[in-house]
């Protein structure tokens, strides 16, 4: 492997791992207030397609991630005011945003479809740090929406474990009614919650149609937005965790055709399932541990609250 | 082509769906128009939305064409998955409302087009890119697309400075892995030393592996790319990183910046042809694999590549019979002869899903071509995918 060939790999590992982790950074948020968001694909799409599209109008690109995170909030708050709000099925509630999600994107981008990308994130010249080997060659090379990912999850893992608001998010997460009971706002926390996650996932959306594609066609999400949510349960809802795990699915990604090009015989279908085998792996571990231990899991995921109900 | 595997997933049966029922109503809005009974009508139903710059899209400006030179009436319906009710829905829609020829434009189309054939005589069918046809009604045709994939390949080795061109592929299916043959012997035609490196993808369309796969061999040392996909994501990816790019399906122009060339689809004189036999009533079914002779496949010729006056006079021997690309001597990949210089056998072949296409002996001939299973001399990377 030459140096151009390892940089290369490295850039595409972060490329691809920025793109999983804004998800599932957003759905770890999410869930973490007990709201499963199915919708993550869906919102993904929508978030997609507007980035590209103002990206074509605007030519600037952080303006574009910017509305794409704002629709992805907007979007996923569908899936709040249905499933928070009047306590209908978290899990329909998702699948259901995640289709129309799909959808609707393809129909928004039909004019738009194979278009020259209109604008383009730079990298962030760090000066004599670029010089130190190969490790500076590719930290000179990733864009500010990389950085911005890693202070994202810095302030989450703040945000969750350093603070009262995020006290009281995992409250809600853990049993509403006992929140509810302290007097914690629980379908507005929920509802911030999930309006975060969609922000996320918008933007990893925006980030995909802006860099890694870059473009727009219907399906161009093509099911990262499920990696995303698979990746909050391989990272057992710890945002350090799902980093590690956001670099290592976005690093079998980046590997498949470096494979190739090494001449290593490794079917590319054999190393696109792996990372729903290692999620699979890690359920059974966890299934496992959590039979002498409280589960890892909010325990109110999955539960509409309803203060009448307790 | 477009579709060898299913490509079905909830979002696309929602979607196309929606688009049955919007087709549904303007039929029957056209049906309460009072339309002439004996008037031909030719529907066309694709596996993806037609404005997709790709293989639906070529199809789409073929079903125009046909519309404008015949003046039969035409309509079309996308987004079809394959292997779904909704093909069969849509097909019996069109029937219904008396259509008289259909065109299933992807491959998974085809055992329920047959089907449909052998129910409804008075309808004739035409499945593109697959293998089967009938006595009566139902027709396959395909395009010899490996010819300007040879000249593809000619303007890419004079291009090439490195002397390793990428080339991003789908699956390693005999159609795939004849157009990268095709295409390495035109770069060796004009650049005997150089290389194509192929990654292949397992996936038709998405965007965000094919852009990697081409990262992937411009790391390796790629100037020059081309791809065997959907999307523009190997263009992108060569025109940030100062490669040229060599497109496929359509003209990518105005899609991507160091766009020089690619072998495109022209499906209008063919489907005007059809759709006039049905007008007469001569249809006869046939195995159409039509060449550039007739049009259906096409390369421009970049006046830009320095070897522009030999693409060109290849391009004529092509049409004119005098030259095929897989005439004459053939390697494979390991350097074992193929064939000798009058084009026989010198070897056993089998298609990739091990069944047997030719004996020493045998001339090459179409059925070898349909069932490629080897690479040529010249291809870095392994068949088995």
């Amino acid at each position: 492997m030459s140096r151009a060939e390892l940089v290369g790999l490295l850039i595409s590992v972060i490329s691809f791992g920025t793109l999983l982790y804004l998800a599932a950074l957003g759905e770890l948020i999410a869930e973490k207030s007990g709201v499963l968001n199915l919708g993550v694909e869906g919102t993904m799409a929508m978030g997609g397609v507007t980035g590209f599209l103002i990206g074509v109008q605007s030519g600037s690109a952080w303006f574009a991630l910017l509305i794409a995170a704002l629709v992805g909030a907007v979007f996923a708050s569908i899936h709040g005011i249905v499933s928070v709000v009047m306590g209908a099925d978290q899990v329909v509630s998702g699948l259901a945003l995640t289709i129309l999600g799909l959808g609707l994107s393809a129909f928004l981008g039909k004019d738009y479809v194979s278009s020259a990308p209109g604008a383009k994130f730079n990298a962030i010249n760090l000066g004599p740090l670029s010089d130190l080997g190969v490790v500076g060659e590719t930290l000179f090379s990733m864009n500010g929406v990389s950085w911005l990912a890693i202070a994202l999850g810095i302030a989450t893992w703040f945000m969750l474990s350093r603070t009262r608001m995020g006290l009281s998010l995992r409250a809600v997460g853990e049993s509403a009614a006992t929140a509810d009971a302290a007097g914690t706002p629980v379908v507005l926390t929920r509802m911030i919650a999930v309006a975060i996650g969609g922000a996320m996932a918008g933007m990893s959306g925006g980030y995909l149609t802006l860099v890694l594609a870059p473009g727009w066609n219907e399906g161009t999400t093509a099911g990262r937005g499920w990696i995303a949510v698979a990746l909050v349960i391989f990272g057992a809802w710890k945002p350090g965790r799902v980093l590690f795990g956001a670099l290592l699915f976005g690093g079998l990604i980046a590997l498949e055709p470096r494979l190739q090009t090494l001449g290593l015989d490794v079917s590319p279908i054999l190393m696109s399932m792996v990372p729903y085998l290692l999620t699979i792996a890690v359920l059974i571990v966890l299934s496992i541990r959590s039979r002498n231990r409280p589960s890892v899991a909010p325990a109110a995921i999955g539960l509409a609250f309803r203060r009448e109900e307790r | 082509m477009n579709a060898v595997t299913p490509r079905s997933s909830a979002k696309r049966i929602m979607r196309s769906k929606l688009v049955m029922i919007l087709a549904a109503l303007s039929l029957v809005a056209a049906a309460c128009g009072g339309s002439d009974e004996t008037e031909t009508k030719a529907a066309f139903v694709m596996v993806a939305p037609v404005g997709d710059a790709g293989w639906n899209f070529m199809h789409d400006l073929g079903r125009q064409g046909a519309e404008e030179a015949t003046g039969a009436e035409t309509a079309f319906v996308e987004a079809i998955p394959e292997g779904g009710t909704e093909f069969d829905n849509s097909v019996q829609q069109f029937i219904d409302d008396g259509f008289n020829v259909i065109f299933a434009t992807s491959f998974g189309y085809m055992d329920a087009t047959e089907k449909f054939a052998a129910d409804n005589p008075d309808v004739d069918f035409v499945h593109i890119s697959g293998f089967k046809k009938n006595d009566t009604n139902f027709s396959n045709a395909f395009g010899r697309m490996y010819q300007p994939r040879y000249i593809a390949g000619m303007a890419a080795g004079a291009e090439t400075e490195s002397g390793i061109i990428g080339y991003v592929a789908a699956f390693p299916i005999p159609e795939v892995i004849r157009g990268i043959n095709a295409f390495t012997l035109g770069v060796q035609a004009t650049n005997p030393d150089a290389v194509v490196e192929v990654v292949w993808t397992s996936t038709w369309f998405d965007p965000g592996v094919e852009g990697n796969a081409a990262q992937a061999l411009l790391d390796k040392g790629a100037d020059v790319l081309t791809m065997h996909q959907d999307s523009t994501a190997t263009g992108q990816a060569a025109t940030d990183a100062g490669a040229t790019f060599l497109g496929y399906h359509s003209d990518m122009s105005e899609q991507v910046g160091n766009y020089l060339t690619a072998p495109v689809w022209n499906w209008t004189d063919y489907y005007t042809s059809v759709i006039e036999s049905v007008q007469n009533d001569s249809f006869t079914p046939e195995a159409y694999w039509g060449s550039m002779a007739d049009g259906v496949v096409d390369i421009e010729i970049p006046d830009s590549s320095p070897v522009a006056g030999d693409m060109k006079a290849i391009k004529d021997a092509i049409i004119n019979g005098d030259f095929d690309v897989f005439d004459g001597a053939l390697f494979a990949q390991d350097g074992t002869q193929i064939t000798d210089n009058d084009g026989k056998l010198l070897v056993d072949l089998a298609d990739p899903f091990g069944n047997p296409i030719g004996a020493v002996g045998d001339e090459m001939n179409d059925g070898i071509l349909l069932g490629m299973g080897f690479f040529v001399q010249g291809v870095v990377g392994s068949v088995e995918g």
